[in-house]
């Protein structure tokens, strides 16, 4: 299975900013937030195709997003996912001192994941803060 | 409006539309207490009741939010955090914390956005992506705003766009005729001081990656991940008349830097509008002092200014009602009965990393699905009441859910403008039976919190 190491960023976009406000229980946040984009170069590396599901993994977690080609590509070994609690399965909690964890430039590794689901809301809060 | 529902929205932006307009779905229009792991309906008395309980028998609570509620609300909140001795804390903690105490080590020299609409000819967006955070920033205050002293640049990104959409065509064209790839290498020079050549109002962004606001600038420069601070230090040598050693940093080759830097100088007004690209990537509030620092040395050669890109609607006015009532903007412990703030020792992801919070109060925000998982896992392990209007990850993993009106929309407010210009906000529809303002809320909470711990005294 081919694996890319790759630099993880985290940011706003304009459709999630616009899904938060549907309601985080709507299609329009999910559809929004359960992405990354890949650069094409990267994505022929993975061989996958858009809307294929690829499996992000961090020294903090992991999480399966579907792929999506950069809009604005080229950004080789670059990978964009938007804020939401996909994306903070995989951000470093450590703050430095500084009250402020890291959301940008985290190395990951991407892999394909074609068996593999996007969790829902509701699935990703069970699976990961089920409480006890 | 029509029979108390909003039906369209004018002069708003996207996100601002799509908050007008689906503000009534995913709603939370009953309280909610968790019993037996299930969260059922209660009345307003009972949540309020349990809310306090909790609060009251917590010797270490937090308190977080704030920044999606009217200053009024916060003040209450404050007045809470005090009584039962926890630490409150806003959004800034994970959005421009850094900052705030790099403002503190460094100063600033900012402004409101009225003076850069009118006056500012060089506009720099570093790690901040106002095309989909702020999406009537430039147009309204900046680039694209028709300035008393300055035009718009509107009509020159136009026919920049016109020209490169009709190259595209073109190429497209040829295509097709010859039945193969046709490719022409660039005609123009690539440089900055040939895009930013122009007299009137000019925009550039840095980033690490190619945004739409990248798009829009004059002249995009990309960062290497994690290096603005390098990047920042360079320019700032090169504005003070000193030599780079070395060819390139943070990828960009040291000719550029030296261009950008003449442009900097040269510029009658210029401003820095920096993003949460410096604050969360590695450096964090060094990256910021650098930028500050920055500034400060522009300022010995011409007018130069900085301006954080604040996220919520009051994140500003959070910070300002925390610093007003208790001497700090965020991150403040009362757990000694007077105000202490150690970002990094008091901050909220901080504490909750440690496992030492043991109830939870969150007012409209949603930090379950914007914290770390570890952060998140130990605020959903204690008792967790969440006073939202929306139904969000936060209220589903709540004990206790109180539904509270929309400020600016069901009811008024005083919020704070990223500039620190404070606007009163009206109300537009009449919130929906049994959904009272988070003022109201947090002030019968408190009410009930004062009688608990006098019952409790009175029996000791």
């Amino acid at each position: 299975m081919p694996k890319l190491k790759v630099s993880l960023l985290t940011g706003r976009t304009l459709s999630q900013g616009q899904g938060k406000e549907y309601g985080k229980l709507s299609e329009e946040y999910w559809k929004s937030v359960t992405v990354c984009e890949i650069d094409p170069e990267d994505m022929k590396r993975l061989k996958i195709k858009e809307g294929n599901n690829v499996k992000l993994t961090t020294s903090f977690g992991s999480t399966v997003l579907r792929a999506v080609k950069s809009m604005r590509a080229p950004h080789p070994g670059i990978v964009f996912i938007p804020y939401g609690p996909w994306a903070n399965l995989l951000v470093n909690a450590g703050t430095h001192g500084t009250g402020m964890p890291s959301f940008k430039g985290l190395s990951a590794e991407i892999e394909p994941a074609l068996g593999e689901k996007v969790l829902s809301l509701q699935g990703l809060m069970k699976k990961h803060y089920k409480r006890e | 409006m029509k029979n108390n529902v909003i039906t369209s929205v004018k002069n708003a932006c996207a996100v601002g539309e799509s908050k007008f307009l689906n503000y009534a779905s995913h709603r939370c229009l009953k309280p909610l207490i968790r019993k037996n792991g299930e969260l059922v309906e209660a009345s307003l008395d009972e949540a309020i009741q349990k809310s306090a309980e909790i609060l009251a028998g917590a010797s270490y609570p937090i308190l977080y939010g704030w920044s999606c509620t009217s200053c009024e609300a916060i003040r209450v909140g404050l007045e809470l955090a005090e009584e039962i001795g926890g630490v409150i804390d806003n959004t800034s903690t994970i959005c421009h914390g850094p900052s705030v105490l790099s403002i503190q080590d460094v100063g600033i020299a900012s402004c409101t956005l009225g003076q850069l609409r009118h006056r500012a000819d060089l506009i720099i967006y570093w790690g901040s992506n106002p095309w989909s955070a702020h999406p009537r920033h430039i147009d309204r205050y900046t680039a694209f705003s028709k300035g008393r002293f300055q035009p718009s640049a509107w009509r020159g990104y136009l026919s920049r766009l016109s020209a490169t959409l009709t190259k595209k065509r073109l190429l497209r064209a040829a295509s097709l005729v010859l039945r193969r790839k046709v490719s022409v290498p660039p005609e123009v020079d690539q440089s900055p001081s040939y895009a930013l050549a122009r007299k009137e109002r000019r925009m550039i962004v840095v980033d690490v990656r190619r945004t739409r606001s990248a798009e829009l600038a004059d002249y995009f420069l990309r960062v290497e991940p994690n290096k603005d601070y390098e990047l920042l230090q360079a320019l700032r040598m090169l504005i003070r008349d000193e030599e780079l050693d070395v060819d390139e940093v943070a990828g960009v080759p040291v000719a550029v830097l030296e261009e950008i830097a003449d442009i900097m100088i040269g510029c009658e007004l210029g401003v820095i509008f920096f993003g949460v690209g410096l604050t969360m990537s590695q450096g964090k509030l060094r990256n910021v002092d650098a930028a500050l620092s920055l500034v400060r040395d522009l300022n010995q050669r011409t007018k130069f200014l900085i301006m954080p890109m604040r996220g919520h609607f009051n994140v500003t006015g959070a910070d300002m009602v925390f610093t007003w009532q208790t001497g700090f903007p965020y991150a403040v412990d009362f757990s000694h009965g007077y105000p202490r703030y150690n970002p990094g020792e008091t901050s909220l992801i901080d504490i909750l990393c440690r496992g030492e919070a043991d109830a939870g109060l969150v007012v409209a925000s949603d930090p379950v699905a914007h914290f770390p998982r570890e952060a998140v896992q130990n605020l959903v392990n204690n008792p967790l009441i969440v006073i939202d209007p929306h139904v969000s990850a936060t209220s589903l993993m709540a004990d206790v859910v109180i539904p509270s009106a929309f400020v600016g929309i069901e009811t008024e407010g005083t919020a704070y403008r990223m500039d620190h210009v404070p606007l009163p906000l009206k109300k537009v529809v009449e919130p929906p039976d049994g959904c009272l303002p988070d003022t109201v809320i947090l002030q019968r909470i408190l009410r009930q919190v004062r009688k608990l711990r006098r019952r409790e005294g009175e029996g000791n």
